[in-house]
């Protein structure tokens, strides 16, 4: 076999090889850790979400948008639940009554998997926000 | 191998149609209900329902309660309506409107001579044929099939502000700030917040709703439900029997600007 250059190309590929695995290295090698979830008394007392917990781990950004859909574009403001239950459908109202916590809930698993800051709350309001938190001058932030 | 060309389509054009035949493609050709969920959504039960809601506005009521704003306070507190504190910003629901602004093709009648600087109430006329809804690029503004009611998608709003150009009433506000901030002296734009509620952003338009948050609860509008003086009348304008049609039926009404053929859903006794 003949390799044109095999210094350069090996010399190359040795260097792509560490960059790539710098946050490997960085991290000393281990996962972190996923950030304990808490639940709200409330939460506890239900007993269970809207749909099974894997159904809303996975698809409850799908929910949230036909919830979205329903309410202000068809007025359909129940939702029965595959579990026979009737909820509310409402972000600020029924997810957030529950999950009254969400530093702890939403944010936490938000935060350790990365997806940013939700501009719902610009508008929907923060069950952990007081109004004294919002926007500290003037509006035209 | 002993496997001509002529051999090598034959086979292809066999297991082609084998393939096509098979379950999996039979779905992917027509989409069924492979996932299905018992989930359902459905209207409140409770709520007010009509075919087409309207608002009678009897202003020999309301008139008489110089500086009266009830309804005015009540709208803008429970959909967290800012007060900019500037005439230019401001955010508007519902409002005051001199007789001479809001009827200005009555101007030359001698009915505007006693009315002229009159304070008349006004909001959207949930027109049944709305110049905004037509002219939204992104169906952010909709008339409801199922009443009537224009009202708004917030999450499509893109901050174009075409609507506010359609609109011959001034019915729609841009957000030139943001509601949640505060103003030179620190006060906050929303005094008071209800929770329930979500606030708008910086950038978008937003305008009256007809209340359609209330209504799926079986609630009256709110300014409906903040006058005490019975001036604010809503009902089906699409059912005879309705209190809105009943007292169109007994009393002289005038609505704003019909010429435009905007077909507006609110009407008023002078
Ligand atoms: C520009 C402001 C704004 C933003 C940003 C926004 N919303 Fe909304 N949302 C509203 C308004 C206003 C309503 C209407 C409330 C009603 O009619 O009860 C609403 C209604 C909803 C509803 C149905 C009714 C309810 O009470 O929850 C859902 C669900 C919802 N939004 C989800 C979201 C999600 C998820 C996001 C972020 C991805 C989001 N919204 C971002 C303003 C906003
Ligand atoms: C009646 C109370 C209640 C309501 C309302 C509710 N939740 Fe939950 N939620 C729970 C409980 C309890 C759990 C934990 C379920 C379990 O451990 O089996 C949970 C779990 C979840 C999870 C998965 C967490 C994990 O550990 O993976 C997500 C995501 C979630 N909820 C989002 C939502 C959203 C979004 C809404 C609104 C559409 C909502 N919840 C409404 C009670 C509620
Ligand atoms: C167990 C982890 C977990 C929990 C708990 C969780 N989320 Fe999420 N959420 C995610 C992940 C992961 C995504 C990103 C999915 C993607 O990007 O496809 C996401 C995305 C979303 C989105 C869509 C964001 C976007 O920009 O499109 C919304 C809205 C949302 N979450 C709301 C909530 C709310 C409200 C809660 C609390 C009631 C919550 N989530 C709790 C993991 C979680």
């Amino acid at each position: 076999m003949m390799l044109y250059d095999a210094g350069k190309i090996i010399a190359g590929l040795v260097i792509f090889a560490a960059f790539f695995t710098v946050p490997f290295w960085y991290g000393g090698g281990k996962t972190s850790e996923m950030p304990k979830l808490e639940l709200t008394a409330q939460a506890r007392q239900a007993g269970q979400c809207v749909e099974p917990k894997e159904r809303m781990r996975q698809d409850h950004m799908q929910l949230l948008d036909d919830w979205r859909d329903a309410a202000v574009r068809d007025g359909n403001r129940t939702y029965t639940s595959s579990t026979g239950k009737s909820y509310t459908v409402s972000l600020q109202n029924t997810c957030m009554d529950c999950h009254s916590n969400k530093d702890k809930f939403c944010d936490r698993c938000h935060g350790y998997m990365g997806v940013s800051q939700l501009y719902c709350w610009d508008c929907h309001l923060d069950p952990t926000e007081e109004k004294t938190v919002w926007a500290s001058t003037d509006g035209n932030s | 191998m002993g496997f001509d060309r002529r051999e090598f389509i034959k086979i292809a054009g066999i297991s082609a149609l084998a393939g096509l035949g098979s379950r999996a493609a039979f779905e992917l050709l027509q989409p069924g209900e492979l996932e299905a969920t018992s989930a359902s959504y459905a209207a409140n039960q409770g709520a007010l329902n009509a075919k087409r809601w309207a608002m009678v506005i009897d202003m020999q009521k309301c008139l008489p309660q110089e500086g009266c704003k009830d309804c005015m306070h009540r709208c803008h507190r429970l959909h967290n309506v800012p007060d900019f504190g500037n005439a230019k910003d401001e955010i508007k629901w519902i409002w005051k409107e001199a007789f001479a602004h809001a009827f200005p093709e009555q101007e030359s009648e001698y009915l505007a001579e006693r009315l002229h600087h009159e304070p008349f109430v006004v909001l959207c006329n949930h027109c049944a044929n709305p110049p905004c809804v037509r002219v939204c690029p992104t169906k952010a503004t909709f008339k409801r099939k199922q009443d009537g009611i224009v009202t708004m998608d917030m999450h499509r709003c893109i901050g174009c502000r075409f609507c506010m150009a359609a609109c011959p009433y001034g019915s729609r506000s841009f957000n030139w700030r943001d509601p949640r901030g505060r103003n030179a002296q620190g006060e906050p734009f929303l005094e008071e917040i209800n929770r329930e509620y979500p606030t708008r952003n910086k950038g978008v338009v937003e305008k009256c709703n007809f209340c359609v948050e209330r209504l799926a609860q079986g609630k009256n509008p709110a300014c409906v439900e903040a006058c005490r003086h019975g001036a604010l009348v809503f009902g089906d304008l699409a059912d005879d029997h309705s209190e809105v049609r009943e007292i169109l039926r007994e009393h002289y009404t005038i609505r704003r600007k019909p010429e435009l053929g905007t077909d507006p859903s609110v009407f008023y006794i002078v």
